[in-house]
């Protein structure tokens, strides 16, 4: 399991966690959950079509969610931000399909695209992946004051000169480095469910942003170290763990939560207004 | 796809209304997205575009276990999509964050599973094609016999936003106001999932599961964006898609000469390529009519159904802090 050709894949994958872990706090924080699905997606367009004409998946990868991620910003600025997402993620879905259609890539790469795959990981995919990993990190810790009182109070960062549109924007670039690290091992679908799993359960831990950071980072690395060893071991795609294991750290940070709850709840007598129990959870 | 080999010449090619897979996708094809356009424009008001979008994916899942385990994948899509809307329901808050939070996660779960369906089922079928048709769908492969179940289930989600239209708009306008007068909300909302489900999930087996989005919000979204009334919208967003479906039919089966590969381009691409342009433009012609009609337009406000007369308030106010 931690042979030659493994090596790779765990460098990749921890990289990834660290990226997925702090970025997707902020997604969390800005609710911006359909973005992280719909900006990886987009980037699924440009690898097929990089494949197509024969460059590097990730330079077209890298792109296309760039582009994604600047074109969703600047068209869903008025009105329906999440229907210009939709339509945007569709477009570019199509396009894809339709450079599948030309292609004759076989299935399987496709499936590899869009669900990772942990074998085969390159040399040159990891230096890749860790320079826009540091590029996404450095920009965060940048950002982090500005992108944080932003997405909590966005009222107020605009009366402290903080233009939300600004954040937005930036934010949105940051998702599309951070989605493109994360496509050769776990797969531009399931990018999305690191993002939004380990952070949300992180958040039903604690409520400061900087622990909360650091426990989703550490989450979105049990989940991708679980997931890759899983998958070693089973031959199974390694989405499925990840996507399997963000929803059961999810649902046991808010389980937990709703039991902290009730229980704080009960030795304070009933004083306390009734605040709403968080919804219990059950896995599908 | 052999059933649509012809010679290119002229729009219509020869035997495009002969040949019985286009027959087929006209029906079929234009039926769907008349529903999706229908139920859509609820969806697009609601702020639940993520939602339905997630149950198209989440019909994926369906699709992939169905086609794991050999039966006819519409079975497969349906039920997975009203599981999804369920969980999405059970899990989610009044708050659209949190909402969007919770339809990631069954989502990502979701779309974990579809993975491992398709992995064993490309192993037991041993053929490689289906992850491709599954996501992407193909217009030209839908049996004639087929029809008569896309024919009840149609009407079934129809009937239900028809039913439901007041209810469900004032549910939408406010929760607080609907509850008052005596709506159940909760039931409401639940009652529409359905038939969201059921239209994304009719959408999935015609045009493929993840770009059944398009119809469903395409449409929908546009017509918002040329009126303000919820009736006439529906109208419009069933006349776009219908017609956006069509036109994309036409285009495909005429692409079958086109470079560069010589063997047609999706319906799918298409149809998101046309549903971006009719978006864009409704927006643009919506700017263009907003700075020449300006001060007429602030006096909107009630119409015969006593909603507010707006379809994007309605929507901001829906999609909450977005």
């Amino acid at each position: 399991m931690f042979s030659g050709f493994m090596v790779n894949a765990w460098i990749v994958a921890t990289m990834v966690a660290v990226v997925a872990g702090v970025v997707g706090f902020f997604t969390v924080m800005r609710g911006s959950a359909f973005v992280a699905h719909a900006v990886p997606q987009a980037g699924f367009a440009g690898a097929a079509g990089a494949a197509l004409i024969g460059v590097s998946t990730f330079a077209g990868l890298g792109t296309f969610a760039l582009v994604s991620a600047l074109a969703i910003g600047l068209l869903g600025k008025r009105g329906r931000h999440d229907a210009m997402t939709a339509l945007w993620l569709v477009f570019m879905l199509g396009l894809g399909a339709l450079f599948l259609s030309w292609s004759q890539e076989y299935a399987s790469a496709v499936f590899a695209l869009l669900f990772g795959e942990v074998l085969g990981v390159s040399t040159n995919q990891v230096l890749v992946t860790g320079v826009l990993g540091v590029v996404c990190i450095a920009a965060v810790v940048v950002l982090y004051r500005p992108l944080l009182l932003s997405s909590v109070i966005p009222e107020v960062a605009e009366a402290q000169g903080i233009r939300s549109q600004w954040m937005e924007m930036c934010f949105l670039v940051v998702v599309a480095m951070a989605t493109t690290t994360s496509v050769p091992v776990v797969g531009a679908l399931l990018m999305f469910s690191l993002m939004i799993g380990a952070p949300g359960a992180a958040r039903s831990f604690t409520r400061k942003p900087l622990a909360a950071m650091g426990l989703s980072i550490v989450i979105a690395m049990a989940i991708v170290w679980i997931a890759i060893a899983a998958s070693y071991a089973t031959d199974w795609p390694i989405g499925f763990f990840v996507g399997t294991l963000g929803a059961v750290f999810f649902v046991a940070g808010r389980g937990w939560a709703a039991w902290r709850r009730s229980k704080t709840g009960r030795a304070e007598e009933a004083g306390q207004p009734a605040t709403r129990p968080a919804p219990v959870l059950t896995v599908t | 796809m052999t059933g649509v080999i012809a010679i290119l010449n002229g729009i219509f090619e020869p035997g495009f209304f002969a040949s019985e897979p286009v027959r087929v996708a006209v029906v079929v094809g234009g039926g769907v997205s008349l529903v999706s356009a229908v139920v859509g424009v609820f969806t697009v008001i609601r702020g639940q575009s993520f939602a339905g979008h997630s149950l198209g994916d989440l019909g994926t899942t369906g699709g992939s276990a169905a086609f794991l385990l050999g039966v006819n994948p519409l079975w497969g899509f349906i039920t997975s999509a009203i599981i999804g809307a369920g969980a999405i329901e059970l899990f989610g808050s009044r708050r659209p964050r949190e909402r969007d939070m919770a339809t990631g996660i069954v989502l990502g779960a979701g779309l974990g599973l579809a993975a491992l369906f398709l992995y064993l089922g490309t192993i037991q079928h041993s053929t490689t094609g289906a992850t491709v048709t599954i996501l992407f769908g193909s217009m030209f492969v839908i049996r004639s016999t087929m029809v008569p179940v896309f024919v009840v289930l149609s009407l079934f989600a129809l009937a239900v936003v028809v039913l439901l239209y007041r209810p469900l708009l004032l549910s939408t306008v406010s929760q607080d106001i609907a509850f008052a007068q005596g709506v159940p909300v909760r039931a409401v909302g639940m009652l529409y999932l359905l038939a969201l489900a059921i239209a994304v999930s009719l959408s999935c087996v015609t045009i493929g599961a993840i770009l059944s989005t398009a119809v469903l919000i395409g449409p929908a979204a546009a017509a918002l964006r040329m009126t303000k009334r919820p009736g006439l919208a529906i109208a419009w967003a069933a006349v776009i898609g219908v017609v956006v479906t069509w036109v994309s039919i036409l285009l495909a089966y005429d692409s079958y000469y086109w470079p560069p590969a010589g063997k047609g381009w999706p319906v799918s691409f298409f149809v998101v390529t046309l549903v971006l342009v009719v978006y864009l433009l409704a927006d643009l012609g919506n700017r263009w009519a907003g700075r020449r009609a300006g001060a007429h337009m602030a006096a909107s406000s009630v119409d015969r159904t006593g909603s507010v007369a707006g379809g994007e308030p309605i929507g901001r106010a829906a999609s909450g802090a977005q």
